[in-house]
C-alpha cells in the first residue's frame, strides 16, 4: 500500500466542556487580584492563532504581594500542618485533577499546540499521578531521609516551560507542598491556561489560602520573582541560558536552587536491536510533543552496518505521519507552540541545510493556517554541526553512524548537555555497559520518553541539576538538619 | 646542621614544582620562617586538572570495596606516621593536646569514609516501581573531577573532611590547600603517594587562592566545586566563573573539628543520581502465583 493513502476523517475532540473566563487574573492568597501593572497578554491558540482569554501579566507589586501571601501561608499553616494533613489535601487535588482531566487536556491541546492524543494519555494523568504519588509522601519524610532530620525550606519559586504545562507545574507544585513549602509558581507566557485552572482546582480542594500562588507574565515577571529577598527556594524548568542567569542571581544568598534545563539527548541503535521496534522509538523519541522535549532524542546514532535500512524506514515511516489540528484524536504532531519557536525550528533547519547536511522532509498536507513545522531528517551530518550541537527543540533529527561500541559513547557524550540517553539492543548486558558509560541522568534501553512519578528525572552538566520525580525528587523541597 | 624540608606540588603522583618557579614563605606561629612553599600557577592548575580527568574513569570504574581498601590504607599510612603530622601541627601553633586530637579525628575520620566507599551506594540509590513493564533504578555516579578549595581555618582536618568524600565516592580532586598553612596537605601527599591511590587522584596545590580559585572555578573540565568560606568577594567571582559549565557548588561552611561534622551528606552531594529503564518482558500465561 502506498504510504499516501492515510488520508483519515476528522476526528476532533470536543471542546463543548471547556469553560474559559475572557481574562484571568492573577492568584494570589486564595483568590483572583486584578494585576497592579493593569496589563494582560493574550493566549494564542497556536493552531489557528485565534486568542483564548487575556492573561494578567504581574509586576514587581504584584510578586511582592504573592511571595509575601505564600510567606504567611507557610509560617501560619503550612509548616505547622501536619505531613498526613498536608498529605490529604495532595490527595484531593489529584482526585479533583482526574475528575477533571478531559477539561485538562482539552485545554491543554487548546493552549499549547500538542495532539490530543498525548495531552489526553500522558500529560494530564502523569501529572495526576504525580500528585497523587507525592500526597502519599508528606507523612512520610523521616522514614525518606533516616537520621538526617529534613525539614521544610518555606517559599519555594517555581518557574515552569511551555512545553509539558501542567505536567511541570505537578513536577513543581506536588512535592513542594509534600515537603511542606508554600509556592509562588510562574507559568510560561503562552501557555498559562492549565495552572489558572489548577488555581481554580486549589480553591475547590480548599487548600489553605496562600498555600499556592500563581502569577502569570513574561520573563521579567519570572526574574522578579527569581530575584525577591523573601524566597528560600527556586526551581526552574527551561533553557541553560536562563538557567545560569538563575544560577548567577542567587550567588551570594541563601536560596537553594534546582535547574532542569535543556538538552541534546543521544538514541543510540545497535545493530542486534529489533529495528522496526527502533523505528518507533526514534519517531517517539523526536517527534513526541513535535520535539519540544528537553530530552528528546534528537541525535540520532546508528551503527553503520543497519544505518541504510533505518534510514529508509524512517523515512518510510514518517510518509504516514499525521500533522494538523491538535484537537484530532488521529494527529501525530500537533502545532508548534509559538511563532517566536517555529522561527527559531526553521532558522536550524536553514543552517542544517547550509552546513552541508542532507534534508528529508516528508510530502504532507500542512493546515493553512497556525504554526506548524514537517517532521525533518537530516543525514550527512558532521559531528561538529551546529544542528548535532545546539538544542533545536523542535522535530528536526539529526542522524550520524559509528562502527564501535567505544566511538558511539565517546560521541554520545561529546555534548555540554547530559539529560537523557537511548539504547537500543537485544544485549541486556549492552545496556548495563553502556549506560553506565554515558553521561546522562536518564538512560532509556528499548524505549524512550518514558516518565513515570515515582522515577527520578534530571540531568548531568549543562543539562542542569537536582532531581524531580521519586524519592530523590523530595531533596530539592527539604533542608537536612543534622 | 638540619635537613630542611622542601615542599612541592602533588600532581598526577608525581613531586613537580611549580613550573611558575614562584615559591612563597610559610611562617611558624612565632613568626620565623618555617619553609619555602611553591606559588603555584595557572599552567600549574591546568597540568592538575588534565591528570584528574586522566585519573578519572578508571578510579570511578574501580570497585567500591577497592576504593574502600585503598581509603583504609590511608588510615593506616596517617597512623604511622602521625608523629610528623601533630609536629607539624604544633609547629603551626596548636597546642600539643589539641594536635593529638586533631590527627586522631583525621585518622578516624578517613576511616569513616572508607567504610561508607561501598554502601552509600545501597542508601542513596534506589529500585523505583513505575507502572510500565521496566525495571527502573537509580544510581548514584560521581560528578567527576571536583575543585576543592581546602578550609583555610584548619591544616589538616578541613583537607581529610573535603577531600575523603569525594574520592571514595569516585570523584578526582584538585585540591587548593590551606594559603598560609599548606605544610600538612602536602605531607599527606606523601601518604596518598604511598596508599595505592593511583596517580592523578588527589592533586594539591599551595598558592595564593586568590590567584588560583578563579581559574579553578572557571575551568570548563572541573565538574563541581566543593567550597569554603572564604573573602566574600573572591566566593562572589568563583561562583559566577564557575556557571560557564554549570558546575555543581557546594559551599561548606561548618568546623571540620567538631566529631559530628562528617556523613552521607558529604558523598552524596558530589552524587549525580542516573536513572535506568530496562525492558522487562512480559511472558504470556506465565504467571508465578501460588
Amino acid at each position: 500500500m502506498s504510504s499516501n493513502n492515510w488520508n483519515l476523517d476528522p476526528a476532533p475532540e470536543s471542546t463543548a466542556q471547556i469553560q474559559l473566563k475572557p481574562k484571568y487574573e492573577l492568584f494570589i492568597d486564595g483568590s483572583w487580584q486584578k494585576p497592579h501593572s493593569k496589563k494582560y497578554f493574550d493566549s494564542l491558540n497556536p493552531a489557528n492563532e485565534s486568542i483564548l482569554a487575556q492573561i494578567a501579566h504581574a509586576n514587581q507589586k504584584d510578586v511582592d504581594m504573592a511571595v509575601s501571601s505564600a510567606r504567611r501561608a507557610y509560617r501560619d499553616v503550612w509548616s505547622k500542618m501536619s505531613g498526613a494533613q498536608r498529605g490529604k489535601y495532595l490527595f484531593r487535588i489529584a482526585r479533583l485533577m482526574q475528575e477533571k482531566s478531559r477539561e485538562l487536556a482539552v485545554l491543554e491541546t487548546l493552549d499549547g499546540g500538542k495532539p490530543i492524543r498525548e495531552s489526553r494519555d500522558v500529560d494530564i494523568p502523569l501529572a495526576c499521578n504525580h500528585f497523587f504519588y507525592y500526597a502519599g509522601w508528606a507523612d512520610k519524610l523521616n522514614e525518606a531521609f533516616a537520621g538526617q532530620k529534613p525539614s521544610s525550606i518555606g517559599v519555594a519559586a517555581q518557574i515552569t516551560p511551555w512545553n509539558f504545562p501542567l505536567l511541570m507545574l505537578a513536577w513543581k507544585i506536588a512535592p513542594a507542598l509534600a515537603c511542606g513549602n508554600t509556592v509562588v509558581l510562574k507559568p510560561a507566557e503562552t501557555t498559562s491556561l492549565t495552572a489558572l485552572k489548577f488555581a481554580e482546582i486549589c480553591q475547590e480542594a480548599g487548600l489553605p489560602n496562600g498555600v499556592v500562588n500563581i502569577v502569570t507574565g513574561f520573563g521579567d515577571t519570572g526574574a522578579l520573582l527569581v530575584a525577591h529577598p523573601d524566597v528560600d527556594k527556586i526551581a526552574f524548568t527551561g533553557s541553560t541560558a536562563v538557567g545560569k542567569y538563575i544560577q548567577k542571581a542567587c550567588i551570594g544568598t541563601a536560596k537553594k536552587l534546582t535547574l532542569e534545563l535543556g538538552g541534546k539527548s543521544a538514541n543510540i541503535i545497535l545493530e542486534d536491536a529489533q529495528i522496526d521496534q527502533a523505528v518507533e522509538g526514534i519517531i517517539n523519541a523526536i517527534f513526541f510533543n513535535q520535539g519540544h522535549v528537553c530530552c528528546a532524542g534528537s541525535r540520532l546514532f546508528v551503527q553503520e552496518s543497519i544505518a541504510q535500512q533505518v534510514v529508509e524506514k524512517l523515512k518510510f515511516r514518517l510518509q504516514s505521519i499525521y500533522i494538523g489540528d491538535p484537537l484530532d484524536k488521529n494527529t501525530d504532531i500537533g502545532a508548534i507552540n509559538s511563532k517566536k519557536q517555529l522561527e527559531t525550528i526553521e532558522k536550524y533547519i536553514a543552517l542544517g541545510i547550509s552546513e552541508g547536511a542532507s534534508i528529508f522532509q516528508p510530502e504532507c498536507r500542512m493546515p493553512t493556517k497556525g504554526y506548524y513545522c514537517k517532521p525533518t531528517l537530516f543525514t550527512d551530518v558532521a559531528q561538529s554541526a551546529r544542528i548535532a550541537q545546539e538544542e533545536i527543540f523542535g522535530p528536526v533529527l539529526t542522524i550520524q553512524t559509528f562502527r564501535t561500541m567505544e566511538e558511539v559513547v565517546q560521541k554520545a557524550n561529546n555534548s555540554p548537555y547530559g539529560l537523557a540517553a537511548g539504547i537500543w539492543t537485544a544485549k541486556g548486558a549492552r545496556i548495563f555497559g553502556m549506560g553506565k558509560q554515558l553521561h546522562a541522568g536518564v538512560v532509556w534501553a528499548n524505549t524512550y520518553n518514558k516518565f513515570d512519578p515515582s522515577s527520578p528525572f534530571g540531568g548531568y552538566k549543562e543539562s542542569g541539576y537536582g532531581r524531580e520525580g521519586g524519592r530523590h525528587g523530595l531533596s530539592a523541597y527539604l533542608q537536612f538538619n543534622t | 646542621m638540619e635537613i630542611l624540608k622542601t615542599y612541592k606540588l602533588y600532581i598526577g603522583g608525581q613531586f613537580p614544582r611549580t613550573e611558575s618557579g614562584r615559591s612563597y614563605v610559610v611562617y611558624a606561629k612565632d613568626g620565623k620562617p618555617l619553609a619555602n612553599a611553591c606559588l603555584a600557577s595557572r599552567k600549574d592548575i591546568r597540568n592538575a586538572v588534565q591528570s584528574a580527568r586522566k585519573a578519572h574513569a578508571s578510579w570511578a570504574a574501580k570497585s567500591p570495596f577497592n576504593r574502600s581498601q585503598i581509603a583504609y590504607r590511608m588510615a593506616e599510612m596517617l597512623e604511622a606516621r602521625k608523629a610528623q603530622f601533630i609536629e607539624e601541627l604544633i609547629v603551626l601553633g596548636n597546642s600539643k593536646a589539641a594536635a593529638e586530637k586533631e590527627v586522631k579525628l583525621c585518622i578516624d575520620r578517613c576511616v569513616y569514609y572508607a567504610g561508607w566507599a561501598d554502601k552509600y551506594q545501597s542508601i542513596i540509590g534506589s529500585v523505583n516501581p513505575v507502572a510500565s513493564s521496566h525495571f527502573n533504578f537509580s544510581m548514584p555516579e560521581p560528578m567527576g573531577v571536583v575543585g576543592v578549595l581546602a578550609c583555610q581555618r584548619s591544616a589538616l582536618i578541613g583537607f581529610i573532611s573535603q577531600v575523603l568524600p569525594l574520592i571514595v565516592g569516585g570523584n578526582t580532586v584538585v585540591v587548593l590547600a590551606n594559603s598560609a598553612q599548606p605544610i600538612c596537605a602536602i605531607s599527606f601527599s606523601e601518604i596518598l603517594a604511598t596508599s595505592d591511590v593511583p596517580a592523578g587522584v588527589v592533586n594539591i596545590l599551595s598558592g595564593n587562592i586568590s590567584e588560583l580559585l578563579p581559574v579553578l572555578a572557571g575551568h570548563m573540565d572541573v565538574n563541581a566545586m566543593s567550597l569554603t568560606p572564604v573573602d566574600s568577594q573572591l566566593m562572589q567571582k568563583a561562583q559566577e566563573l564557575a556557571i560557564d559549565n554549570l558546575k555543581r557548588i557546594k559551599i561548606l561552611d561548618y568546623d571540620f573539628n567538631l566529631a559530628a561534622v562528617q556523613g552521607l551528606r558529604f558523598i552524596s552531594e558530589f552524587q549525580e543520581i542516573k536513572t535506568t529503564w530496562h525492558p522487562i518482558e512480559q511472558i504470556a500465561g506465565s504467571s508465578s502465583g501460588y
